[in-house]
């Protein structure tokens, strides 16, 4: 277990009467993409919360690079390179797309931010956003503004900010959302090669993504992780057939 | 401090207070109910002073007076919600803080054309003029108590009608979920319009009460908004009962402030310095007790969220 | 060149054509309307940082505008009285030099605007309108009930603060010297839109969720914002203390603050030369309707609410378009 890179142990969440996380223990090793899956208000959104810092578990423990990150702030967690992209697209609208990464490449860089010389001109910045959006492929689109994407464009401009962090871990929220075919399928490629810089928490909709990615799958019912285990066994196992595949498939 | 003057003083902050909480309850319900910050508040208190005035002047009777300053002050609520502030809801707080701003312009320089720059003065009723001798011996004026008295009422009316009536339930209905209520079939513009002007009707209410005891004027309203402001930043934004703790919070950590701050100083200075430093720090006790509630809690001591 | 660009050089222009015409005809009065424009903006300019750039709708900037004033007016009254502000534990002088009262202003309502934006930072929307705005009438009350530098009368300087090799009494060098400061101001406010700081800043209004996870703190970057807007706000104060000679409570009243957020939303929230356009047309409206008539507030209260309610985009907005530009 010491070579997970993220993990949570026993959190467990509570809102009034509904339990959203009741004792998640799951982990994310080096390499893989770990998908996590689950009907609607199983409580993905609350565990990736509680995992990036949006909101502290009531019990349980959030554990990132060997440390309890469990009482850290949300900016704290992300200065020690866990990196999140977001469900419904959270961007500066009305900035550029190279505007976005470059707040990206700042953010990583860390240190006091400079008022007087232009944020563009500094090479070192740039040069890390355009890399970042080369490699979601935005390079085209770097003076476009973010208002003016496509919906698949900016879930591929959420992927770039997360990667202009050079994180440890990546926390994705539902990438694939909203997307057409073919994005969702260059997406997935890019995200199969991301898998070796970082491992990758995907929380994810889109079940051809899931079954062509994920190395490992955990399902989330009710806030309760009830399987874990490579594609072939949680297609097998007879508790998620029944509890989510057999409503939707 | 004398025992007479410190419950002098405290009789004092509680009439304050009670005013407080007539337009703190009706800043926090619109805010509650509507999501709208409304500066042009303070105007309608106005309204309501100035109704009160010019009535119980003409006609001689205060009470005609009062019944002129909640209906003119419901109506002012009433036509302004149906005007202007309807338009706002779905507006940011910046459209609401500026288009509710160019309403105390026009509701400031307007009353200004009609009534000129001078103060009017209210007179306080016949039957409440002069002290009444409290248990103790202590003589307070009739008036303030009646004040106190009213505005109680007035309190306890209010949590009788959130909690127990129609009216009430689709109030609270509306603070929980706004699309939920129009799905109930109930009419959400209207219900909008009568919390407007039920909110205006109390502010009016506390505008003629207080003209009693104070000149009526223009801008008399600004500086009691901005105190009912620190009011709910105290209680928590849509709390009723959050206005009416603030409310008397602020209402006797004033008056006692100005009393008890000179008082202090004069321990370790002479008379005149003591004075001066006194009242200037007794000037800022409130909002100095709003920094300590933002520290410590900064939803408020009633409100759910920031 | 955009429109809004075309539009800022005429403004820009215009503000420093119209006094140098005033000056050549002598009419001194249309020269200190201008100053007054000037400095007006600057107050605008300040705010504009807080509320263009970061989001932060402040309703009590009269606070810093006052504080600039009053450092202006309390210096200056030391130096007229020849008695010192503080003899011990270190003697303090007053001044009438420019610059020592412009530095005690920055700094005096830099440290205000950082005290007030940590309180008033952890609250968001409606409640940090509410509690600017009472911070606000603290200081005016708290300048009412101070008996020392003239309570509610306020205090009179007689003679304006001097400016090293310049005459200031002479109202056109008065002039040069605001328009300088206001000018410095629009440079910088430029150059912080386009910094990294400007850059964070601007996101964490549209998203302050991505500037956390970027690993930045939307609070301390509001704070810098609140802490430079108050500063210069401040700046604005004492120059226009020093304009009229004057400082008094009004200063800090909840209608400084009105006035201030006024003049950046007639000529356009967000807009680099918005408080210029919006400073100028306010004190045109002041001057024409003003005469016209002694309600001119009423006018001025339904323009703005027809601002407000069918032209958000102030009045640079309704000239150059409604989007605001980047490159």
């Amino acid at each position: 277990m010491t070579e997970a890179i993220l993990a949570t142990h026993n959190i467990t969440k509570r809102f009034g009467a509904v339990t959203a996380s009741d004792g998640v223990t799951m982990d994310l090793r080096p390499g893989e993409i770990h998908a996590v899956i689950g009907p609607n208000g199983a409580g993905k959104s609350t565990l990736i919360a509680q995992i990036c810092g949006g909101l502290k578990p009531d019990a349980g423990q959030v554990e990132f690079l060997g440390q309890d990150v469990s009482t850290l702030t949300t900016r704290k967690r992300a200065r020690m390179g866990l990196a999140r992209t977001f469900q419904i697209s959270a961007l500066a609208m009305e900035n550029t797309v190279l505007e976005n990464a470059v707040l990206g490449a700042l953010g990583a860089r860390g240190g006091t931010l400079g008022l007087i010389r232009p944020v563009l001109r500094d090479k070192t910045l740039r040069d890390m956003a355009l890399h970042a959006l080369e490699r979601a492929g935005l390079a085209d689109h770097a003076k476009t503004r973010t208002s003016e994407l496509s919906h698949g464009q900016r879930r591929q401009l959420e992927v770039a900010v997360a990667l202009t962090l050079q994180p440890k871990a990546f926390v994705m929220d539902e990438p694939m959302a909203g997307m057409g075919s073919e994005g969702s399928a260059r997406l997935t490629g890019f995200l199969d090669e991301l898998r070796a810089e970082a491992p990758i928490l995907l929380v994810e909709h889109d079940m051809d993504a899931v079954f062509a990615l994920a190395d490992r799958l955990s399902v989330l019912v009710y806030g309760k992780i009830i399987a874990t285990g490579t594609v072939a066994e949680i297609r097998a196992n007879p508790d998620v057939r029944i509890a989510y595949l057999g409503e939707d498939a | 401090m004398t025992l007479i003057l410190f419950i002098e003083q405290v009789l004092n902050g509680l009439q304050f207070g009670i005013m407080l909480f007539l337009m703190a309850a009706g800043l926090t319900l619109v805010f509650g109910v509507m999501g709208l910050i409304n500066l042009a508040h303070g105007s309608l208190y106005m309204v309501g002073a100035f109704a009160a005035a010019a009535v119980a002047g003409w006609t001689g009777s205060f009470v005609l007076g009062l019944a002129a300053a909640l209906a003119a002050a419901a109506a002012a609520g009433a036509l302004v919600e149906l005007l202007v502030i309807r338009r706002l809801y779905d507006r940011d707080h910046l459209d609401q803080v500026l288009a509710t701003f160019a309403l105390i312009l026009i509701f400031s320089e307007g009353t200004r054309y009609l009534f000129g720059s001078f103060p009017l003065y209210l007179d306080i009723p016949d039957a409440l003029t002069g002290p009444v001798t409290l248990p103790g011996g202590i003589q307070y004026p009739a008036y303030r108590l009646a004040i106190i008295a009213i505005g109680l009422t007035i309190a306890a009316g209010l949590f009788w009608l959130i909690s127990r009536t129609r009216l009430g339930i689709r109030i609270r209905a509306g603070e929980a979920d706004r699309e939920m209520i129009a799905a109930l079939g109930v009419d959400i513009s209207k219900l909008y319009t009568i919390v407007f002007a039920l909110g205006a009707a109390l502010a009016g209410l506390a505008g003629a009460l207080v003209g009693a005891i104070q000149a009526v004027q223009v801008g008399m309203g600004e500086p009691v908004l901005i105190l009912a402001f620190v009011v709910i930043v105290i209680g928590g934004i849509g709390s009723i009962k959050g206005a009416l703790i603030g409310s008397l919070l602020v209402g006797l950590t004033e008056t006692l402030g100005s009393i008890a701050m000179p008082a202090l100083f004069r321990l370790f200075m002479d008379n005149s310095a003591a004075q001066a430093t006194g009242s200037a720090i007794a000037s800022m006790l409130i909002y100095v007790l709003m920094a300590l509630v933002l520290v410590w809690r900064p939803q408020g001591l009633f409100g759910a969220r920031v | 060149m955009s429109r809004e660009t075309i539009l800022n050089a005429v403004i820009f222009g215009g503000l420093l054509a119209v006094p140098l015409w005033a000056c050549i005809v002598d009419e001194p009065f249309t020269i200190t309307l201008a100053t007054k424009v000037a400095i007006l903006a600057l107050a605008g300019v300040g705010l504009n940082i807080a509320l263009g750039l970061g989001g932060l709708v402040s309703l009590g900037h009269a606070a810093f505008f006052g504080l600039g004033g009053y450092a202006m007016g309390i210096l200056a009254s030391h130096a007229q009285s020849y008695t010192p502000l503080m003899e011990s534990p270190l003697l303090i002088e007053g001044t009438k030099s420019m610059p020592i009262i412009w530095l005690m202003a920055l700094i005096t309502s830099a440290l205000a605007a950082l005290a007030i934006g940590a309180l008033s930072l952890r609250t968001s929307g409606v409640y940090f309108i509410m509690i600017t705005l009472a911070f606000g009438q603290m200081f005016y009350y708290l300048s009412i009930s101070w008996p020392a530098y003239g309570g509610e009368d306020g205090l009179s300087i007689y003679v304006r603060n001097g400016f090293p090799g310049l005459n200031t009494l002479d109202p056109i060098q008065f002039f040069a010297i605001c328009f300088a400061l206001l000018a410095l101001a629009l440079w910088l406010n430029a150059r912080l839109i386009r910094s990294p700081f400007g850059l964070a800043l601007g996101a964490a209004r549209q998203s302050p969720q991505r500037v956390e996870t970027v690993g930045l703190s939307p609070f301390r970057l509001r704070l810098a914002a609140f802490v430079i807007s108050g500063a210069i706000t401040g700046l604005a104060g004492a120059l226009f203390a020093d304009l009229n000679r004057f400082v008094s409570p009004t200063m800090f009243s909840w209608q400084t603050s009105g006035e201030i957020m006024i003049f950046v939303i007639l000529g356009g929230v967000g807009r680099l030369y918005g408080p210029v356009a919006g400073a100028a047309l306010f004190i045109t409206l002041e001057h024409v309707l003003g005469g016209l008539s002694e309600f001119w507030h009423i006018y001025l209260g339904l323009l703005l609410l027809l601002v407000v309610l069918f032209a958000r985009g102030g009045l640079i907005g309704l000239i150059a378009g409604r989007e605001v530009h980047h490159d």
